[in-house]
């Protein structure tokens, strides 16, 4: 058996394994981002509230799911969710997909409350007087709101969102628990059916680091081109 | 659920123990408390590298960072425990592999910290320790590195949370840490998923907002005092 | 005992030190004034190698700074440097501020370290504050401690670069007297100032600097009596305007 044959990652069965398991965590990556994103700046708009009560309901949120291990998420959405459901609906999500969808809302509520700290952020970076500004010019609240700290607060989100999209796209690997037939699940059913373990971890590797890089590339342009100017 | 609690605390808590390796919840502890400890030595050298001068030291060190923040961690550890018994002849328990995957991980991130924080501290602290005649070494060791480590602490607990949650990862080797325990159990009462799992959940919480909180109690102390010249 | 031949530096293409051929005498008191921008801090960094130069020579004792094998560190020990941001080390008191280097650089043992410290914490007045840490102490009482760490290495020459700039004006008085009594003692000063009262006072010689060079210089009672370059004589009544 020779040390490395890297036949088998360019055709065959064992290559289609991983090419599927790579189409998968691409797919969990963008449909959890899809819907990370808008839960996670209601939640933030929520923590930067006037109101006591919505302040206190997203920090309940974010912390309570921030402080529990993804893992321990998705054991709780495959395991323990489909118990509460009632009858009818149970077997409608096993009948689809069960491991996907379980995957996905995990994914989706676990970054989701960290891009809504990472908004969050971005909103407290603006200063008051910025707001205090515009009000001053005659601005009404919502205008002020959408002109002048709306753009300001995005353009210093970005850089964080991106770096925790990255984040997003390395946590579907632990998708493989609950039985998610995404790269890693794939990499270690090559391994176990052929014993070709560095191949598999290798392209397994190459990929996580390629599409990383490739979202890393995009921050570094976009905070090129958009440099964060605060007021001095 | 209490009747849950009662009967399952102790497995929950240790494990096997003293019938077999220890697991649980004191497992998950302990591992991510020698991870971090066995790491900070590491962060803090490669900390330094990163913000050396000169850059045949900080652009290989900067390089190996970011290659090991662009791999999940599960990729990792399945690495090291699929290919050190291989190189080393040694066959190593899941414990020890997960150990040498949490302590190259948290390296890493501690090195960022302490990078950060050098950068952060103000030009004239070095400046006025070189001024006095001490070396480059000598200013670290008793001026910059002493305030950076005092500003990152916050950022350390942070971490160690950070690492508490990773260990989780453990479950996918076998490696009976607490969630591997809870699964366990699941699996022997089978009727009670919902309970089982939101204890874990709760234990996880508990443990990991009590430490959050500490972190960011130590942060609220250091900006009453300000550790720093005007 | 200092002396500057040719000394020419640029930042990129700004040309912030224009051959400057100068000399500090052993015992002198010089102070450096001008408009901002004019090079004094940067003249006064180059003397301690905080900034390198691109062209000329400097000579310390006779010896060239930018020598090959030259021991940078030991050349910053026998000199004393006071900053305008004070940069005290905030995690440490007074005391340990003034004895970290003496220790650590094994000049002195803790003890006579510790004993030597008190001595000049007293000569600043500061005695009583031996175990305060920085952020307890007012800015003024900051840069005396300040000078006090100089001190504790015995360096044969203080330079001062601003010392007084980031201080509230009632506190300016308490730093200007204990370098009055510095002069008094005899140390070879070189201060880059705005205190015109106290270098009328105390100064031996005044450079006045102006775009990276010296363009007047004599002693005190010549040059506030009688400017005669342009710049300095603009420079002089733009001060006595404000």
């Amino acid at each position: 058996m020779a040390l490395f044959d890297p036949t088998i990652l360019q055709s065959g069965e064992y290559h289609d394994w991983l090419v599927q398991g790579f189409i998968l965590s691409i797919q969990l990556t963008v449909i959890s981002f899809a819907l990370a994103l808008p839960f996670g700046a209601l939640v933030a708009v929520m923590r930067t509230s006037t109101s006591r009560l919505l302040r206190a309901v997203g920090t309940t949120l974010v912390e309570s799911i921030r402080n529990v291990p993804l893992l321990a998420h998705l054991l709780f959405w495959y395991f323990a969710f489909p118990e509460l459901l009632p009858e009818g609906l149970r077997e409608i999500l096993y009948a689809n997909n069960p491991e996907v969808v379980c995957a996905v809302i995990a994914l989706t509520l676990y970054s989701g409350v960290h891009m809504a700290e990472d908004i969050r952020s971005g909103i407290r970076a603006v200063p008051a007087t910025q707001l205090e500004a515009a009000r001053s010019l005659g601005l009404g609240r919502a205008a002020a709101v959408r002109l002048v700290l709306l753009p300001q607060a995005l353009r210093a989100s970005v850089p964080p969102l991106l770096s925790q999209t990255v984040n997003l796209w390395k946590d579907t690997s632990v998708a493989t628990v609950i039985g998610a037939a995404e790269m890693m699940y794939q990499a270690a059913r090559v391994e176990t059916a052929s014993f070709r373990s560095l191949e598999a971890f290798t392209f397994a590797t190459l990929a996580y680091l390629t599409v990383s890089l490739l979202i890393s590339a995009v921050a570094y342009l976009f905070q090129r081109r958009y440099p964060v100017r605060t007021a001095a | 659920m209490l009747e849950l609690i009662d009967t399952y605390w102790l497995y929950f808590l240790v494990g096997q123990y003293p019938d077999g390796p220890l697991g649980g919840l004191v497992l998950t502890i302990l591992l991510s408390g020698a991870a971090l400890v066995l790491a900070m030595p590491l962060g803090l050298m490669l900390g330094i590298a990163r913000v050396s001068r000169r850059r045949a030291i900080s652009l290989p060190v900067g390089a190996f960072v970011q290659l090991v923040r662009a791999v999940p961690l599960l990729l990792v550890l399945f690495w090291v425990y699929f290919f050190l018994p291989a190189v080393t002849g040694v066959k190593t328990s899941q414990a020890m592999t997960m150990l040498i995957v949490l302590v190259v991980f948290d390296s890493v991130y501690l090195a960022e910290i302490v990078a950060a924080g050098i950068r952060a501290l103000p030009k004239g602290q070095l400046e006025s320790a070189r001024s006095l005649g001490l070396g480059y070494g000598q200013a670290l060791r008793h001026v910059v590195l002493p305030q950076t480590l005092r500003h990152g602490l916050p950022s350390i607990v942070n971490q160690l949370v950070s690492t508490i949650k990773a260990t989780s990862l453990g479950y996918i080797i076998g490696l009976s840490e607490v969630s591997f325990i809870a699964t366990q159990i699941n699996t022997l009462v089978f009727t009670r998923s919902v309970e089982v799992y939101l204890i874990l959940a709760l234990t996880y919480f508990i443990l990991c907002f009590g430490l959050s909180r500490l972190a960011f109690l130590l942060e609220r102390r250091l900006q009453r005092r300000p550790v720093g010249a005007h | 005992m200092i002396v500057l031949d040719n000394v020419n530096k640029y930042y990129g293409d700004y040309h912030a030190l224009v051959g400057i051929t100068e000399r500090v005498e052993k015992n002198e008191v010089l102070v450096v004034c001008g408009p901002s921008g004019s090079g004094k801090s940067t003249l006064i960094r180059t003397l301690n190698r905080l900034e390198d130069i691109d062209g000329g020579r400097i000579a310390i004792d006779g010896r060239d700074i930018h020598a090959k094998g030259f021991d940078v560190n030991a050349l910053r020990a026998g000199i004393g440097f006071v900053f305008q941001q004070f940069n005290l080390f905030p995690h440490l008191t007074a005391l340990e501020n003034c004895m970290l280097a003496p220790v650590q650089l094994k000049r002195a043992s803790k003890a006579d370290a510790r004993e030597q410290a008190m001595a000049l914490l007293d000569q600043v007045g500061l005695a009583h504050k031996a175990d305060a840490y920085p952020d307890a102490l007012s800015g003024g009482q900051q840069q005396r401690v300040a000078i006090a760490r100089a001190l504790a290495m015995r360096p044969s020459i203080m330079l001062f670069d601003e010392p007084t700039s980031a201080l509230d004006p009632e506190m300016v008085g308490e730093v200007l007297q204990v370098m009055r009594s510095l002069a008094r003692q005899g140390m070879t000063m070189v201060c880059v100032t705005h205190e015109m009262g106290f270098a009328r006072d105390v100064a031996d010689r005044i450079w006045f600097m102006a775009e990276g060079k010296i363009l007047e210089k004599g002693a005190p009672g010549d040059f506030f009596a009688n400017p005669q370059h342009p710049r300095a004589i603009q420079f002089l009544a733009d001060r006595n305007r404000n």
